[in-house]
This record gives C-alpha cells, structure tokens and sequence, in this order.
C-alpha cells in the first residue's frame, strides 16, 4: 500500500499521545467529578432527586470512563497497525451491535427515569397539600422576592395591580378586603417550621422569576399572569439562600431571598414579630 | 438555470456558462456570485469574521466571572459605553450573555456549518454543476449578511445590544423598560432573527431541491456521503421548525411597538409603572421559541457528525461501521428533535404532566444518538489511522459527543433537571454540543476541505498545535462548568459575590477563566495558519488525502460548473477504501465496476 513508506516508530509515539488524551479524559474526569456534589440536602422530597442524580452520576460516569478509555484504546490500536484487519462488518453484526447499544442506553436512560425519577416528579407535583401545610405567597419583583403569608384566617386579601406602588403597597393588596386585615407581609425572608410542608404560591409581577432553593432542591418559575403552587417540606434548620435563576434584568444576580427553617415555636414567634411591625 | 428540467438539456449549455463565467467580471464572480462553491466561502468567511466577535464577547464575560469587581482601565478605555471606569456594568454584561450566544449559534456555526459546508459541498458530493436556485441561494447569502450585520449594529444604538438572553423570553424582550438593553437592541435583535430566518429557509430549501432532484446519475439517495446526509435532515429540521419563529418574532415585535399581548398578561407592574397589556401568555413564547430552538440544535450538531462520519474513513482507510444504521439515525434524531422541545421548560409552569411527555420523548432521542456515536468509534476497529489534523478534530467530536451526550441525560430528565436547570450544568452542556461538537467539526472540516477550496494546504504541523491547545481548555473549562451547575451556580450571574453557598466556586471560576482565555488565544494559531496558507500555503493538487468522493475527482480549487464537460457517473458507495481487487487502497465513486468491484 502506498503510505507504507511512514515509518512507524514516529507514527505510534504520536498516536500513543492522542490515546493518552481521550484515555486521561475519561479518567481525570471521574476523578475530579467524583470530588463534587450539591449543597447539603434540607428537603423530603430532594432525597429523591438526589437519588436521581447520584444514580446518573454513577452510571454516567461508568460510561463516560469506559467510552473515553475504549477511544483512546482504538487510536492507539488503529494506529499501530500497518494494515487493514477488518474492512466490512456483515450487517447482521451491525444491526445486532446498534441493538444492544440501543437497549443498554434504555435501560439506563428511560430505565432510571422511569424506576427513580417519574416517581419523585409526579409526587413532587400531583400529592395533595396536606391540611397542616404552611402557606406562603411569594410574587418575584425585579429584584425582590415579595411574601405575605394568609394570616390567622387562612386567607389571602385580594389585590390588585391597579393599586401596586412600590413603596407602600409592592402588591397591591386591597386594604377594605376583611381577609387582608391579617395577611403578614415581608420582603425577602419567609420564616416556616421545620419538617411541616410548606405550600408556596408563586407569583410574579414583572418578568418571569425562577424560584430556586438550591439546599431544597427545589426550582419552579414564577410566571407574571400564572400562580403556581409548590409543595415542599424543609427538613434541617438553618437559614437558607433563595437565588433567582430565570433572567429578569440587570439585577438578576442580587435577587436574592432567605428561607429560616426554625422550630414551630420560633415560627410563631417570627409571624407575631412581623404582623405586629406591618 | 433552474428553470432546465433535466441534465442533458444541461449540458449542451454548459460551454456557454463556462465562457460566460469567463467573462463575468470580478463583482460577479467573486461578489454577487451565484456559484455555490463562492456562496459557501462567502458564509464560511462570514461565519468566521462573526466568530471573532462572539469570542471576544467571551472574553469579557470570562474576565468578569473570574476577576469579579476587578478594574480594567485598560479594557475600560475601549468600552467606554459598557465599563466606563473599568469595571463592567450589570447591563453591559447581559447584552455580552446575549449576544455571545446569539452570534456563536445563528451567525458562526449556522453560516460557517451549515450553510458554509453545505452550500461548498452538496452539489459537489451529489455530482451537480450548482444548487437548484443558483439566484435564491445568492440571495440567501445576501440577506444572511444583511442579518449579521443588524445584529452588530445593535451594539451601537441607545440602550446597548439586546440583554434578554438568547432565548429573548418576554416581559424582559418585549417591555421597554425592563432592562437598558430591551429598548432599539431588542427590536433590531427581533429583526435580525426573522432575516436570518428567512435567509436560512432560503438555504435549507435549496439544500433540499439540490439533493432531491440533481444528483448525479448512479447516486442513489443510500450511495450519498454521510456529509449529504446530515446537511438533507438538518435542512428539512430546519424548514419544519424555524418559521414558527419568524411569527413568533413579528408577535413580539407587535408587542412591543403596536399595543399587542401576545405574550404579555394582565397586571404587570413594571418600575412601579401598570402596563396596559391583557390576556397574553409569557409562555406561549417559550413554547414557540423552543419549537425552533431545539430542532436548531440538531440542524447545527448533524452536519458536524457528518463530516465527521467522512472524515473517519478517509484517515483509517475503512469504510465506516454501520453507514445504513447511521442514515436511519439521522431520519430517527431528525424525527424525534421535533417533539422534544419542552425539555428546556421543566420548571416553567407548564403542566407536569407535559414534563414527563417530554422526559420520556427526551430519552428515547438518546438511543440513536448513542448508536451513531458508538458506531463512530467502531469505525477505527480494523483500521489503518493516519493522524493528522482532521483526523484529530475529529477524534475530538467523538470525545466531546460522547461526554456531552450523557450529560444530556441529566438534562433531558425533569426529575434531576429541577435542580440542574438554568445553572452552569446547562451552560456545559450546550457548550460540549452545539458549543464543541460543532466546532471541532467545524476545524475538521475546514483543514479537511481548505485544499479543496483554496487549492493550497494548510499547515499539518500548525494545525496540530492547533488542535491540542484547543481541546484541553475546551474540555476544562466546559467540563468543569458542569460541577459549577451540580453545585448549584446559577447562569446569566454577573457576579456570584452576593451568596454565601457560591463562595467555593471562586476559585473554579478563575480556572475557567483561565482555561478560556487560553483557549482563545490559542485561536490566533489558527488564523495564522489559515491567512497564511491562503497565499504561501502547499500547493494542493486534486486529491490530497486520496478520498473516494466525488468533489475529489475534480481541480483544487474546482471550476465553475465543477465537472467539466460531462457530469460523473457514480457507480458505487462513498467509502470505497482498501478494496480488495484494486490496485489503490481507494477507489472513488466514479470507477466503473469493470475496473474494481463493487460493495455497495
């Protein structure tokens, strides 16, 4: 053949270095992502997304260590041979190697969704609040997270965008509704019990908000127009950072909010502290 | 010329063209050019120009991420509008976000791939003199300019380039005070996409007509090069799902300008200000934007796995594993790419039960994906493998396909997405795809086809330096943005200074910033190589790498018309290599089966 003039000492060094390159990829990058992991976990149902996660991690990482090492194997061997050993593969052989290739990538991929994921997203979102649930509405502002809580009554008082002013009234609530009366307001910080569930309505009055508990893992959208509720339960205490993760202006970055996990008794404590200052 | 019904009628014109190109004056031959070959260096020199802006952009922002609050006077003195003192502006750097993005995705790797290649290659690799509408194509390319350079034009107007992203969602895109940047950059941004749009239909449809109806005699639709392949299913990927934008983007422009609310409910309250909109939907944009967003991504990622799937046998002197079973992945991604695009709306409000559709729809997208990977890997068994530079940036789409593929089952997965989506993992991810597999297939084929274009060779040594200086940081630092995501790290941040929980990723992100600006640097090696073999280069004779298909049986640079006289023949499949019974260890898709026989 004509290229057999390449002497093949230079030819395997520099091959043996593109080996060297996928092969080190697949293995530094196990390694360093082996170090890493979320913020410590402070929610029930984030246990399951966590499981998800870690079963991706694991089984992902096995993939990507045994892909990149097979790469640089086949380069290094591709490279040392001073002929072709195998031109045509019969397409029998072909269509059975897709097929176990397609098969194994279901079982990990649609597999694991379907065994740990569906079941952790649709109890996130179909479980019915429970009776005992904490309610608190948050409305996303640029760049502040807006919360008022129901009050002794359990109900919210209406608003209405016309008679929003930033300073007085961030969300328009109608001071003549008898339900307003009690609704506890605060800017940035909601104060709720620990291991009680928590039901948040979303709301926003501006852009399109997203609000993420990254210790609760949880991460829902707060669409100008829409109320979207969440239901979750906080398991440690501990104050908490809330971090908008849907672009919504110059201030995006510093829209930051505090979720305190306390016991029920500070909990309390918090909601006469913040309905006796408003 | 489009109006001829058939080859024949072809060819008694054809010396007629040929001495009428000889008298076409520079404007029209090299200009207002109707010949695919300089319509597709046209987009490539275009695509390539944009991508030095959209890498400066990168600059910046990774100047910001890694040195937080530092003063560049410097850089300040430059940009005086966004970093007057030095320090960046919050705005300045969401008008970066945006326009890094939008440039590198619609106005690098659109033109350059998609349109650059495939305008260059598809009547050259089906054995037709030029695209079905030579004059809509030149067209195209008219209009694609005209796009780009509104788009850079938003950089100049009062407010600043457009800030809301490259996914433009409303109210921040569609309400004027927003944010400094959705005021006159908004609106030529909305312009720009629905020029680029209409340019791109322009393109995607003669793609489509040149390979449905001008292919050679003998090349049948399962003799085409893989190449061919790609730019056929991305074309009709892109026709089906980018005009819903194109209405998507007079809506919001309605919106904006006529009193509309399409997208833009009842009550909002923007800077203490009540809107007089009711009734629009903030998410109806998303779904629209996505409907095209998504499917973009698989017309920009298939042509790179193309060209990477013909550059393969070329350097391992084999044809590849499996050509049938990575067409039908092609049609399978092609098909599937259409219904999957709510996977970038997990935790947008819309109905849970949507998110597991899309989760399960996003899963199954991952079987032929893995089989076309794989099925790239197993074409090096048996091999001969020559490295050389395309070899090696192709070698890195493998790698980078590979990892950001299983990255893309986190993503593609509502349940670990609520914690990953819109954080750096996101940001990663879309990097090692349509970011790195695109454009390491882009540099393959740039040194695979230069000669081919530009009759000289460019440098192999250069280009190798080219190579390993490109894929470590690329890897680094998109690598590394993954773990930043795990960790939670928001994108879009301007700074991460504010929250206790990112402290740790300080550190990283000055890693990254420095794995980046390497990478950037690292670029000048290319364009060294590239300026310089354009005029001093090796003289390229007509095959350089000894490949079988057809726009290697022709000059370097081919003539106008390409073939000569007569059209070729085709009389076998592309990947013709180390036939047994030929005296060469290739033979091109023209050698009669008389002199060599014949696989496929």
């Amino acid at each position: 053949m004509a290229m057999a003039h390449t002497p093949p000492s230079k030819r395997s060094v520099e091959a043996l270095l593109v080996g060297l390159l996928f092969g080190f990829t697949g293995v530094l990058g196990v390694l360093y992502g082996a170090r890493t992991w979320l913020p410590p976990l402070a929610s029930k149902h984030g246990a399951g997304i966590d499981a998800m996660l870690m079963y991706l991690l694991v089984s992902v990482g096995t993939l990507f260590l045994i892909g990149h090492i097979a790469l640089g194997a086949l380069i290094w061997r591709a490279a040392r041979q001073s002929r072709i050993t195998h031109r045509l593969t019969p397409a029998r052989t072909e269509w059975a190697v897709s097929a176990a290739l397609g098969l194994l990538m279901a079982l990990v991929a649609e597999g694991g969704v379907l065994a740990i994921g569906l079941p952790v997203w649709s109890e996130y979102f179909a479980a019915t609040p429970p009776a005992d649930a904490v309610l608190v509405e948050v409305t996303g502002q640029q760049f502040t997270w807006n919360v008022r809580y129901p009050g002794a009554d359990g109900a919210f008082g209406r608003t209405d965008p016309r008679l929003i002013d930033d300073a007085s009234n961030p969300i328009g609530i109608e001071r003549s509704d008898p339900a307003a009366a009690d609704d506890v307001t605060s800017v940035n910080e909601i104060a709720v019990p620990v291991n009680r569930p928590v039901r948040v309505r979303l709301r926003s009055k501006d852009m399109v908000h997203s609000f993420f508990l990254p210790h609760l893992r949880v991460k829902q959208d707060a669409v100008p127009g829409m109320t979207i509720e969440i239901v979750f339960v906080p398991t440690r205490e501990g104050t908490f950072e809330i971090a908008c993760t849907q672009l919504c202006g110059l201030g995006h970055y510093r829209m930051q909010g505090f979720l305190h996990v306390v016991p029920e008794s500070e909990f309390r404590r918090w909601m006469r502290e913040q309905s006796g200052g408003s | 010329m489009a109006e001829l019904d058939d080859a024949e009628t072809f060819e008694t014109e054809v010396d007629a063209t040929v001495h009428e190109e000889a008298r076409l004056g520079f404007v029209r031959r090299y200009i207002f050019s109707t010949d695919h070959k300089v319509i597709g260096i046209q987009y490539i020199l275009t695509g390539l120009l944009m991508a030095v802006v959209g890498t400066l952009l990168a600059a910046l922002i990774r100047l910001q991420l890694g040195w937080p609050a530092h003063q560049w006077t410097l850089v300040g003195r430059l940009l005086p509008g966004g970093m007057s003192d030095g320090v960046m502006t919050p705005e300045f750097y969401l008008a970066l976000v945006t326009m890094h993005g939008t440039i590198m995705v619609f106005f690098f790797i659109s033109y350059v791939l998609v349109s650059g290649f495939g305008n260059y290659l598809i009547p050259l690799q089906v054995g037709a003199r030029d695209m079905a509408y030579p004059f809509l194509n030149m067209l195209s390319y008219w209009l694609a300019l005209v796009s780009a350079l509104v788009m850079l034009g938003s950089f100049f107007v009062t407010g600043g380039a457009a800030a809301a992203g490259w996914t433009s969602y409303p109210p921040l895109s569609a309400v004027a005070s927003a944010v400094p940047g959705s005021g006159w950059g908004q609106t030529l941004w909305i312009l720009s996409m629905a020029l680029f749009i209409a340019s791109f239909t322009m393109g995607s449809l003669n793609f489509v007509a040149t390979i449905f109806s001008l292919r050679a005699r003998g090349m049948a639709m399962m003799r085409m090069p893989l190449t061919v392949w790609s730019f056929f299913i991305a074309a009709i990927v892109g026709l089906l799902a980018f005009p819903p934008l194109t209405a998507a983007a007079v809506m919001l422009l309605f919106d904006r300008h006529f009193g509309t609310s399409f997208f833009l409910p009842s009550g909002l309250v923007v800077a203490n200000q009540l809107l007089p909109h009711q009734g629009g939907s903030p998410l109806l944009w998303q779904h629209l934007f996505w409907f095209l967003g998504h499917p973009e991504v698989y017309v920009l990622i298939l042509p790179a796995l193309g060209i990477a799937c013909d550059i393969l046998p070329v350097f391992t002197r084999k044809p590849p594993f499996g050509y049938r079973i990575q067409v039908y992945c092609l049609i399978a991604v092609g098909a599937l790419g259409m219904v999957v695009w709510g996977h970038h709306m997990f935790v947008s409000g819309m109905s849970p039960f949507s998110g597991e559709y899309f989760t399960l729809a996003t899963m199954l997208i991952t079987i032929p994906m893995t089989i076309f990977g794989v099925n790239m890997m197993a074409s090096l068994w048996g091999g001969r493998l020559r490295v050389t530079t395309p070899m090696l940036f192709t070698l890195g789409v493998i790698a980078l396909f590979g990892s950001g593929g299983l990255g893309g089952l986190f993503l593609g997965n509502a349940t670990a997405d609520m914690q990953l989506h819109d954080t750096y993992f996101v940001v990663g991810h879309f990097h090692f795809m349509i970011g790195g597999v695109t454009l390491l297939g882009t540099f393959a084929g740039l040194y695979f086809w230069f000669p081919k274009m530009f009759g000289r060779s460019m440098s192999e040594l250069f280009g190798k330096v080219h190579f390993w200086l490109t894929f470590i940081p690329f890897f680094t630092v998109f690598f590394m943005q993954h773990f930043l995501g795990l960790q939670g790290m928001p994108r879009r941040y301007y700074a991460f200074t504010t929250y206790e929980y990112l402290q740790r990723t300080s550190g990283q992100n000055l890693i990254i910033s420095i794995a980046a600006l390497t990478l950037m640097a690292a670029q000048l090696v290319f364009i060294a190589n590239f300026c310089w073999s354009l005029r001093k280069g090796r003289k390229a004779e007509a095959n350089p790498w000894r490949a079988t298909t057809l726009e290697w049986t022709v000059d370097s640079p081919p003539p106008h018309g390409n073939f000569g006289r007569a059209l070729p023949v085709v009389h076998r499949w592309p990947y013709e290599y180390s036939l047994e019974g030929s005296d060469n260890d290739y033979t091109p898709q023209i050698v009669s089966p008389r002199q060599a026989p014949v696989t496929a």
